[in-house]
């Protein structure tokens, strides 16, 4: 059977962070909760008459993004109009990027779960016009909400240099923790701020032939991002399998079904006429501009991974882990700050808090919203450092801490389960052990030593699993010995 | 008739309190009543509202305000945006579209306290040169009703020549306000690309639309230009530049002043009539002093095809916005989309305007892009090139308006080159960008006004402008009146 290759290429739109829109000054608001068409006027309406204003902030923002990108800034950009029909889009055209967008040729490296690294280039970024929101109702009719028009949206093309679901997803993780640091995008997929489409094709491996692609949307989320990928690419594998040719086509996946289905296209072959855009007159961005921005860049996910590495002294895979995403940075370097041993912290946030995250269907930038506090989870270690529970005991209060919010300590007071530390208590245990299992006491001291785990089990059952194991240990090492 | 006296006479009289504001505005608004229906100059006369800003400009002057437009009645062009007043474009697609807002020049004229009398008869998105393609009906040439006032901006031209206003705004795209101005014997201005916002200007082409003015003297126009132009924020392509006094030169004469007259533009086609009485203007310049240069603008005969590609290409992306959706008029038999966008855009636009917009959509099209758009604007440096060139040369151009005077009511509209091809002379310096104005210089047999243009390089308004007005002030041609009642 053939072998199959991969051949990826994303398109990341996000929404910037300004305060107004891309060419008006009507604020940006929650699409999703802002009453419908109250943030408005008659330029993002499209009444006629009315002209584009470029949002200086919203190039400030894209700029920065292709910095951190390593784009090329050219000097001169345009933007062009890009014409077709649909009531979400006021004017009939959207005023995007064509021949002459804002950043080209940059790249970026992403980190995969075998430890390795890979370049991914960036083949452009544009900046435009997000159009409004169609809610298609049940009688027919189509409700329009205009809320959204308007609001600046960068494109971010990557080269089709992706070769599996996983450096998908690592591409996307990376470009919204980018983007997450430069504060210029949410990276909140539900809210849709950040929409991903992946360009999929396959090819027998070793081949250099580009094939025919589908274009995947309605990813809602990064792990959509991944299923869809991995689901694409097994499907056209198993069309090219049965002799059958994949169609160029636009799928859209169903996060019920979890599988890729073909939309209908609007129109068969869109021509969009682009052109340049006569109401503005060409951005000339100044190489003074660009250096001004870049010194005001915020540390990004690579600088701060190598300084996690060289500072803190985590492995590379932890590192990579916690940048990935600024608020699980944030927490961590919180949680650092507050007295926790880096690696430890770090530890316990990538399993337990992300598991318990992950019964929850929460992304990890939601971190910043579970009641678990940076402070707390160090409270948490210290109640193990410092003997008063043990990790399993640990991981269990992390739990109720997960769904209270209240503090370790006051669990471990509620619910008695801090480890006996009264070694009189203790001997009464083990001695009471040893008298109820003299068969293996016996076997014992006649040389079978690995019963020592056997007794000490005892131990532990009969004290609720509330004693420190190596004191109890110590102390069944003495009895014994008094017993040979 | 108040409506009958020149402007600067009507504003020393308004600022001496012999008459007021409403009574001028009265007067303008009876004889639009009386005349206008033989003219069909306005769509919407808006007399409450006219009657309104008289009574304000009325307190201004007790205040012994004294500014130029200030209780001025005035014809704004149905492509101007006015809040809450209908603005047609006249076009039935946009039939009781009333604007949420004012645009920048009209409203610096009502800043400045100038009254608006009503909205004026264009072709239909401006796409003319005759005003017979308005969705309503054709206007009339105040100097003979079987002909047509020229276009796009006709209803200004003619309310202005028919003493229905006493100034008037236009838009000018390849000629629109310079054309008509010629046609019916005033003088009109077309300043620089971006010397006036075009925020609130319905656009039909962007990178050629520029907000002109009529005026029934050179200081007229001079006068409203004056509260016109100036950066706006609002509008990107406006022209971040120090305005000058544009009155500041009316007195200067010629003398010194080198004109060029350009080789191409005084061709066979023209019109013996109009050519005889642009030469002989421009004898009468040379004696005043000017010097007569001859110039080539070598491209001059591309100016037409590059821009129906310019224009026609941008309008098609412009006028995409009227399907429907959130204002104007909607056709609609609830089946679904694209038959919605097809029934109102089918019968909202007429003939002309689906065949700019055919146009247009055909020459962005994927494969024909480079062949078309590309190089028209390519041709549109050269044109603009030609013009810089001569100026080097020379201080203004002059040359006829129009290759003819105004001709008789459907006697184009049935030959779209046939009408495309009447924009000859203003099409090349719409172009380019720079400014040009019309200014009356004699009449044809049929006692038809013949328009002088006068070209000038790039923001330099105060030129043409000085020219022009040392030309009226020693002729005689803009005391014609039309007859009327």
């Amino acid at each position: 059977m053939t072998e199959y290759e991969p051949v990826i290429g994303l398109e990341v739109h996000a929404e910037l962070l300004t305060e107004s829109k891309m060419f008006c000054g009507c604020p940006v608001v929650d699409s999703t909760s802002a009453p419908p068409n109250t943030a408005v006027c008659p330029v993002c309406l499209g009444m006629p008459g009315v002209l584009p204003v470029i949002n200086q902030k919203a190039v400030e923002f894209a700029i920065m993004v292709g910095l951190a990108l390593n784009c090329e800034i050219p000097e001169e950009n345009q933007f062009a109009r890009k014409s077709y029909f649909y009531p979400d889009l006021p004017k009939g055209y959207q005023i995007s990027q064509y021949d002459l967008p804002l950043a080209v040729n940059g790249h970026v490296d992403i980190d995969l779960p075998d430890g390795s690294t890979k370049r991914i280039h960036v083949r452009r970024a544009h900046l435009e016009e997000d159009t409004g929101k169609s809610t298609h109702m049940s009688d027919g009719s189509s409700l329009i909400d205009l809320n959204r028009a308007g609001v600046p949206l960068l494109e971010i093309v990557s080269e089709p240099e992706i070769r599996s679901a996983e450096e998908a997803e690592a591409y996307a993780r990376k470009l919204r923790s980018i983007m997450q640091y430069l504060g210029v995008n949410t990276g909140d997929m539900s809210k849709g701020v950040l929409r991903l489409e992946a360009n999929v094709s396959v090819r027998p491996k070793g081949s250099a032939e580009l094939r025919t692609r589908t274009e995947v949307k309605n990813l809602n989320s990064i792990r959509s991002l991944t299923r869809a990928t991995d689901y694409e690419i097994e499907r056209q594998s198993k069309v090219y399998d049965k002799g059958g040719q994949v169609l160029q086509q636009t799928m859209g996946w169903d996060e019920n079904k979890q599988k890729t289905v073909p939309q209908r296209s609007k129109e068969s072959a869109h021509d969009y006429r682009y052109f340049p855009e006569p109401d503005l007159p060409v951005l000339k961005i100044s190489r003074e501009w660009i250096e001004e921005i870049r010194a005001g860049m915020p540390e990004l996910p690579d600088a701060k991974q190598k300084r996690f590495i060289e500072e803190l002294g985590l492995s590379s895979y932890n590192a990579s882990v916690l940048v990935a995403d600024r608020p699980v940075a944030q927490y961590f370097e919180e949680a650092v700050s507050a007295g926790g041993d880096p690696t430890t912290v770090a530890n316990w946030v990538i399993g337990e808090i992300f598991r318990l995250m992950n019964k929850d269907s929460l992304e990890r930038e939601a971190i910043n919203t579970i009641k678990i506090r940076p402070t707390q989870l160090v409270a948490l270690i210290q109640l193990i450092e410092n003997g008063t529970i043990n990790n399993n005991v640990a991981k269990s209060v992390l739990e109720v801490m997960y769904e209270s919010g209240a503090a370790p300590e006051q669990i471990v007071k509620d619910r008695n389960l801090a480890l006996v530390s009264d070694t009189d208590q203790l001997r009464e245990a083990v001695i009471a052990a040893l008298n109820n299992h003299p068969k293996e006491v016996e076997r014992y001291i006649a040389g079978e030593e690995k019963l020592i785990g056997f007794l000490i089990g005892q131990v532990m059952r009969s004290m609720g699993n509330k004693a420190p194991a190596h004191v109890v240990k110590e102390i069944l090492a003495e009895e014994l010995k008094s017993r040979a | 008739m108040l409506n009958k006296l020149t402007l600067s006479d009507a504003r020393g009289k308004l600022q001496a309190g012999e008459i007021t504001a409403v009574e001028l505005t009265q007067a303008h608004l009876d004889y639009i009543k009386t005349l206008d229906d033989q003219i069909k100059a306005y769509i919407t006369v808006t007399e409450e509202q006219a009657l309104e800003m008289a009574a304000k400009a009325d307190k201004r002057l007790q205040a012994g305000e004294k500014t130029p437009l200030l209780g001025i009645p005035m014809a704004i062009k149905d492509v101007l945006c006015t809040e809450g007043v209908q603005t047609t474009c006249a076009s039935r697609l946009l039939e009781g579209f009333r604007p949420p807002y004012t645009g920048t020049a009209v409203q610096r004229l009502f800043d400045a306290g100038a009254v608006m009398l009503g909205k004026t008869n264009t072709d239909e998105f401006a796409m003319g040169s005759s005003t017979e393609n308005s969705g309503f009906f054709t206007t009339h040439n105040p100097w003979n009703t079987n002909r047509v006032p020229g276009g796009s901006s006709g209803g200004s031209a003619a309310a202005v020549a028919a003493h229905m206003a006493m100034g008037g705004l236009g838009t000018d795209t390849g000629g629109s306000v310079r054309a008509p101005g010629a046609f019916c014997g005033i003088v009109a201005l077309k300043p620089s690309y971006g010397l006036v916002s075009r925020y609130g200007l319905i656009a039909f082409a962007s990178s050629l639309d520029s907000i002109g003015c009529f005026g029934r003297s050179v200081e007229d126009v001079a006068d409203i230009l004056q509260v016109m132009a100036g950066y706006d924020s609002k509008d990107s392509t406006s022209y971040h530049t120090d305005i000058p006094d544009y009155k500041a030169r009316l007195q200067d004469g010629v003398k010194g002043l080198k004109i060029g007259l350009p080789r191409e533009y005084f061709i066979e086609g023209v019109q013996p009539a109009t050519e005889k009485a642009v030469r002989a203007a421009i004898n009468h310049l040379a004696s005043l002093g000017a010097e007569i240069v001859e110039v080539s603008l070598p491209h001059t005969e591309y100016a037409l095809p590059t821009y129906y590609l310019v224009a026609t290409a941008e309008a098609s992306a412009n006028l995409a916005r009227y399907d429907g959706v959130r204002f104007g008029v909607r056709k609609s038999s609830g089946d679904g989309l694209w038959p919605m966008y097809k029934a109102t855009r089918g019968q909202g636009f007429g003939a002309e305007v689906k065949r700019r917009i055919m146009l247009g959509t055909f020459v962005l099209s994927a494969g024909y892009y480079d062949a078309y758009y590309l190089k028209a604007q390519k041709v549109r440096t050269l044109i603009k090139d030609d013009f810089e060139k001569a100026f080097e040369a020379v201080d203004v151009i002059a040359a006829p308006t129009m290759p003819t005077t105004a001709f008789k009511i459907g006697e184009k509209s049935k030959d779209p080159l046939e009408m495309y091809l009447t924009d000859v002379f203003t099409l090349p310096s719409s172009l380019a960008g720079i400014c040009g104005l019309s200014v009356p210089c004699g009449f044809d047999e049929d006692n038809l006004p013949i328009g002088l243009q006068i070209l000038g390089p790039f923001m330099q308004e105060t030129k043409i402008l000085q020219v022009a007005a040392a030309y009226e002030y020693s002729t005689e041609w803009h005391h014609h009146e039309p007859a009327l009642p």
